[in-house]
């Protein structure tokens, strides 16, 4: 192999600029939100708390961040009850529409979010359901249900049948067998589907635009900021969750060490949609 | 082994589920296509082709898609020219880096879409952080207005965004490609180059059209990077159908255009299986 890594000194160059090209706005976002005159301008200067300070005596940003960690807990719930058996039974169920089912299951994750949004926009309007959080809840929920059906289908394909079908010989129902054994053996799926979906549903917007009622969540608040105008306040919320989020995924490296990545996930849900 | 009870039990809730919140909605939407709206803005019932008239006969409609189109069309090009070269580094050069590396191309995709979009406002906006810089080294004398506010924007946005989207199935196409297939290639005579070309590229083409495909398709439907980067001229159709919905009122109309976006996509995705198929080896 040391052949191929002769010719190819123009690569490494190029991975730097993909990097700094990657990196640049996340960096900026952090920066600015220390300067004390604002977002524009170089060099920034007169560095700051003041945006901390102001962001943690703003409680309409706040309310934004429990009203999205309140949807973001509840869409897991629901993507979890559905996409789990789903997974299931796209393993070791036949059923008439499998097929259809399977890429019904998937599309909301390749679809622009604005199809699904203003589909389920008017079936609210259709069946005269107010628009609250709670219809957020079940668009995030059923976006998602993709997300824990692929990871949760990709887990079973590791599965050993065996202790399940053991654990039915020696007399435990179906009931048992699920709960303490297919649960329990696909933990490290169901857990980084989990964490995905949360994150997933706290950044959502696309479907949450159409189906807002008259609480923001924290992605729409924003959005709402953006429309007035420009403040560094967003850049210290931001800066904030990035590192929540950073936590988020190194735990989430912890956990899958040895699994196969991310990657995985987004090459299934291209192939099967 | 399974029996029909339990087969029953682990069927039934999901599909119900989906059938009540995806299938009827995107029924609903083929339905809504079909009606129109009455002069006291309510939904009329009843079934007409205007809307699909009105799509073809306006000509902003099918212009603004083809722009969608032309944009998405450069995100999905800069993003592979971005993640392919880096993936293949990533595969096949980095040793001992690649785990660090590939986690490195994942962190961005955990900051919120609307915040990166957000920052690429702050730093190319006319008293934005480049313009700053340049007047700051003396480049440039006056901002350059070009950078906000322009389809240039969008792209620069939206490839931003899609580029670890088109790296992530590329990467993983690179890391399936058995090694001893490359050894070989270079046993048998053959120059990196021709390695590459030959052995190399054919094996990853599913990773690059799955990354092309995503790239191309969500970028196609995005209207947030438009209405905040964009400007008059970087209006995307979707920005369409959300005006559609909200203030214009036209929900029917807008449900048509949704509706021919989602046919584009199907038919992009189907496409794109295909050839997936064709090019695999497994």
């Amino acid at each position: 192999m040391s052949n191929v890594r002769s010719k190819s000194r123009w690569l490494p160059w190029h991975a730097i600029i993909v990097f700094a090209f990657l990196y640049l706005p996340i960096v900026t976002l952090i920066v600015y939100s220390f300067n004390a005159s604002g977002v524009g301008g170089f060099p920034p200067r007169n560095l700051t708390l003041d945006w901390y300070r102001m962001l943690f005596a703003d409680d309409a940003i706040w309310e934004s961040v429990a009203n999205s960690l309140i949807v973001a807990v509840a869409a897991m719930a629901i993507s979890l009850t559905f996409g789990i058996p789903a997974a299931l039974a796209l393993d070791r169920s036949n059923f008439p529409g499998k097929a259809l089912f399977r890429r019904l299951v998937l599309l909301p994750l390749i679809l622009p979010g604005i199809i699904t949004g203003l589909s389920l926009l008017m079936l609210f309007r259709e069946a005269d359901v107010k628009l609250s959080l709670v219809t957020i809840v079940i668009g995030h929920g059923t976006a998602l249900i993709s997300v824990a059906t692929t990871e949760v289908f990709a887990g079973l394909q590791k599965l050993d049948r065996a202790q399940e079908e053991a654990s039915l010989d020696l007399g435990a129902n179906y009931w048992q067998t699920f709960w303490r054994i297919t649960i329990p053996n696909l933990r490290l799926s169901i857990i980084g589907a989990a964490l995905l979906i949360f994150t997933l549903s706290m950044d959502e917007i696309a479907v949450s635009f159409f189906l807002i009622g008259r609480d923001n969540t924290l992605p729409l608040e924003i959005w709402g900021r953006l429309r007035r105008g420009i403040t560094p306040e967003i850049n210290a919320i931001s800066s904030i969750i990035f590192v929540f989020s950073l936590i988020a995924i190194v735990s989430w490296y912890r956990l899958r060490m040895g699994s196969e990545g991310q990657s995985e996930i987004v090459t299934e849900v291209v192939g099967t949609a | 082994m399974f029996s029909r009870a339990y087969r029953a039990a682990i069927t039934l809730p999901p599909v119900l589920w989906v059938a009540v919140f995806l299938l009827a909605p995107y029924a609903l939407l083929l339905c809504y296509s079909f009606w129109s709206v009455s002069p006291s803005q309510t939904i009329v019932h009843s079934w007409t082709l205007d809307n699909y008239r009105e799509l073809f006969r306006v000509n902003v409609y099918l212009q603004t898609l083809f722009r969608s189109m032309w944009i998405a069309g450069r995100v999905m090009l800069f993003s592979l020219l971005l993640g392919y070269p880096l993936a293949y580094y990533l595969s096949f050069h980095a040793n001992a880096k690649k785990d660090l590396f590939y986690q490195l191309v994942i962190i961005p995709l955990w900051v919120s879409y609307l915040v990166r979009a957000y920052a690429w406002k702050t730093i190319l906006g006319s008293d934005g952080v480049l313009n700053t810089l340049l007047q700051y080294v003396h480049v440039t004398k006056h901002p350059l207005e070009f950078l906000l506010y322009s389809p240039f924007a969008v792209v620069l946005t939206l490839t931003h965004i899609y580029t670890p989207f088109a790296f992530l199935p590329i990467y993983a196409s690179l890391e399936h490609i058995p090694r001893n297939l490359v050894e070989a290639s270079h046993d048998l005579g053959a120059s990196p180059l021709q390695t590459f070309w030959r052995v190399i590229f054919p094996l990853s083409i599913p990773g690059v059209l799955a990354g092309a495909t995503f790239a191309f398709v969500l970028s196609l439907g995005d209207f947030l990077a438009p209405l905040l980067l964009g400007g008059p001229s970087g209006i995307m159709i979707s920005n369409i159908v959300v005006s559609l919905f909200g203030a214009a009122y036209n929900w029917p109309l807008g449900a048509a255009i949704s509706l021919c976006m989602l046919l584009l996509v199907l038919a992009l995705l189907l496409l794109s299986e295909k050839l997936e198929k064709k090019w695999s080896f497994r």
